[in-house]
């Protein structure tokens, strides 16, 4: 029974006599690695060269300040439900007059930890945030540990830096595919 | 004398050391042109460009353990590897690298030694070379071993003939038996590839049977043998084994050069010379001339060297009766065709176009008795 018609028919023939020799395969065979050792090379030298690794990749954690510079984040605690492996915790804390310029919500959170030994990666608190304020970086790793010392992330290694800001291509999952659809 | 003997040791040392480097570095390019055939950029690690790879590899081998299996015949096991190692260095003492270097009014030869049977020597001490890999295969008391010991004898031997009667119709060409001979009859462009071309292409072919390279790499096929005849060793024994193979290859690119490109010499070199002594003065004028050849004929080996690798990067293994029905009943048969040729050609006074009208009738007498004699033979086995 025949299901495509892609199968190419053998050829099962006698060999001529040059086929005999070898000598047309091989310098066939030939031609084709010379060919091969002339064309570009596949390889990334990672340390040195890092491959763009798409917008929704899930690496370094990052606490999104909005466009005036303000802490998005409310410490409403829907990441740390969220998260099941519980790297996350945090305090919150009531703004006080004077300090709109820091925070955008009358709470924020004091203090915020993720530790890194825990976390997974998995992006559930990024999609938890109702603020928009968490987000797993696409274009930096949380480098490997090799002490305990530090595993523990506070909010002086986690808020975007307003000098640096973290831009993406596509900040939810229906933005990527629309994103894809678009490139297709 | 004692500038003789002091030139001499410094020509044999250097040659010793270089076939040495050359060696280490086939490993290093063997790595390199593997991996850009497969399109990848390979050790680029070690140094700059991995330069230092080959240091890096002895360094491991030589740190690793030094393990000879209980059943196994200890000196025997010891002996395999170094006897390997000894006779793919011996056979680099007659190889012609250039022509002559005038040190202090004396005409000195650049090759360990010019003996009126240089060829011959080669040719005895490859086939001792078997050795190493068969005893090292005996020795390891394993079955593997042994059969890939057994394969490199019964390949080695089958290949000689075919070798040695493509080498006699260039020693018929010559009439020397020295190498330094047999290049000189080659003088500028007269190279022997232009007069057999069919014996050149034997004997590339039964230089990679004897170099155990691929497509004939039957004693140490992998996915047969384990390892073939070297499954037991590890350490720097397992690195002297894998080094002989690079010697060899080494050797076996300087012998095609000297045999069939002309070795040191290239076209126009006579005006070369002739313009570097009005130059330089008759001594150093000389050496600069000869330099030049040494260069010329290293490049030549270094073009086989990559020819070999590539062609191991290409071709798969044969399977054993291919390679054995390939030597006795194509390689030989056509070796002696060739033998036949060269000596009519020579016998003729015009051996270039004689030898090309000679290929020629033989190829068309089997082009057109080849059909009919294998339908009768089809006929007959039917």
């Amino acid at each position: 029974m025949q299901l495509t018609n892609r199968a190419k028919k053998t050829d099962k023939s006698d060999l001529s006599m040059l086929e005999h020799t070898y000598w047309p395969g091989v310098f066939k065979g030939m031609g084709i690695t010379l060919k091969h050792f002339f064309s570009k090379k596949a390889t990334i030298k990672y340390p040195e060269e890092k491959r763009y690794l798409g917008p929704v990749f899930r690496g370094h954690h990052i606490l999104k300040r909005d466009d005036q510079g303000r802490e998005r984040c409310t410490a409403c605690g829907l990441c740390a439900v969220a998260c099941p492996a519980e790297a996350i915790s945090m305090v919150a804390a009531e703004r006080v007059k004077g300090e709109e310029k820091f925070y955008r919500e009358e709470k924020y959170a004091a203090s915020y930890e993720v530790n890194m030994l825990r976390c997974i990666f998995c992006g559930l608190c990024e999609e938890a945030c109702p603020k928009e304020a968490i987000y797993l970086r696409h274009d930096k790793f949380v480098p490997v540990f090799t002490s305990r010392d530090g595993v523990i992330y506070g909010k002086d290694q986690l808020v975007e830096d307003m000098g640096d800001r973290y831009l993406r291509d596509a900040w939810t999952k229906e933005e990527m595919q629309e994103m894809w659809n678009k490139q297709k | 004398m004692e500038t003789l003997i002091i030139v001499k040791a410094c020509i044999i040392l250097t040659v010793f050391a270089v076939s040495l480097g050359i060696a280490a570095y086939e490993t290093y390019f063997e790595r390199v042109i593997a991996a850009f055939i497969q399109d990848r950029v390979g050790p680029d690690r070690a140094g700059p460009f991995g330069l230092l790879q080959p240091l890096a590899d002895a360094g491991k081998l030589f740190f690793k353990e030094d393990f000879i299996p209980t059943l196994a015949d200890k000196n025997l096991f010891v002996m395999g590897p170094a006897l390997a190692m000894l006779f793919a260095l011996m056979s680099s003492a007659v190889i012609p690298f250039g022509d002559v270097i005038s040190v202090k009014g004396q005409l000195i030869d650049v090759q360990g030694i010019d003996v009126n049977i240089g060829i011959l020597w080669i040719f005895g001490v490859v086939s001792l070379g078997v050795y190493g890999i068969l005893i090292g295969g005996w020795a390891s008391n394993n079955k593997y071993s042994l059969y890939g010991a057994i394969r490199a004898a019964s390949q080695t031997i089958s290949y000689e003939l075919a070798m040695g009667i493509t080498l006699i119709s260039v020693i018929v060409m010559s009439g020397t038996l020295s190498l330094k001979g047999i290049v000189k009859d080659q003088h500028g462009i007269d190279w022997n590839i232009f007069y057999q071309p069919i014996g050149f292409l034997l004997f590339v072919t039964c230089s990679l049977a004897e170099c155990n390279r691929t497509p004939f790499d039957l004693p140490e096929s992998e996915n047969e043998l384990v390892a073939g005849y070297h499954t037991e060793y590890g350490s720097m024994k397992l690195g002297l084994y894998l080094f002989s193979e690079y010697v060899n290859m080494f050797i076996a690119s300087c012998v095609i050069s000297c045999l069939y490109l002309g070795g040191f010499n290239y076209p126009g070199m006579d005006t070369v010379q002739a313009f570097m002594i009005g130059k330089f003065g008759p001594v150093s004028g000389l050496n600069i001339a000869t330099g030049l050849g040494i260069l010329v004929m290293l490049m030549k080996a270094f073009f086989f060297i990559f020819c070999f690798i590539w062609i191991r990067w290409t071709l798969p293994r044969f399977k054993y009766e291919h390679l054995m029905s390939l030597a006795w009943k194509w390689m030989l048969p056509i070796a002696l065709v060739n033998l036949f040729v060269v000596c009519l050609a020579e016998l003729s006074g015009k051996p270039l176009l004689t030898n090309w009208i000679g290929f020629a009738v033989v190829l068309g007498l089997y082009m057109f008795l080849g059909p009919i004699l294998s339908r009768k033979l089809n006929v007959q086995a039917k």
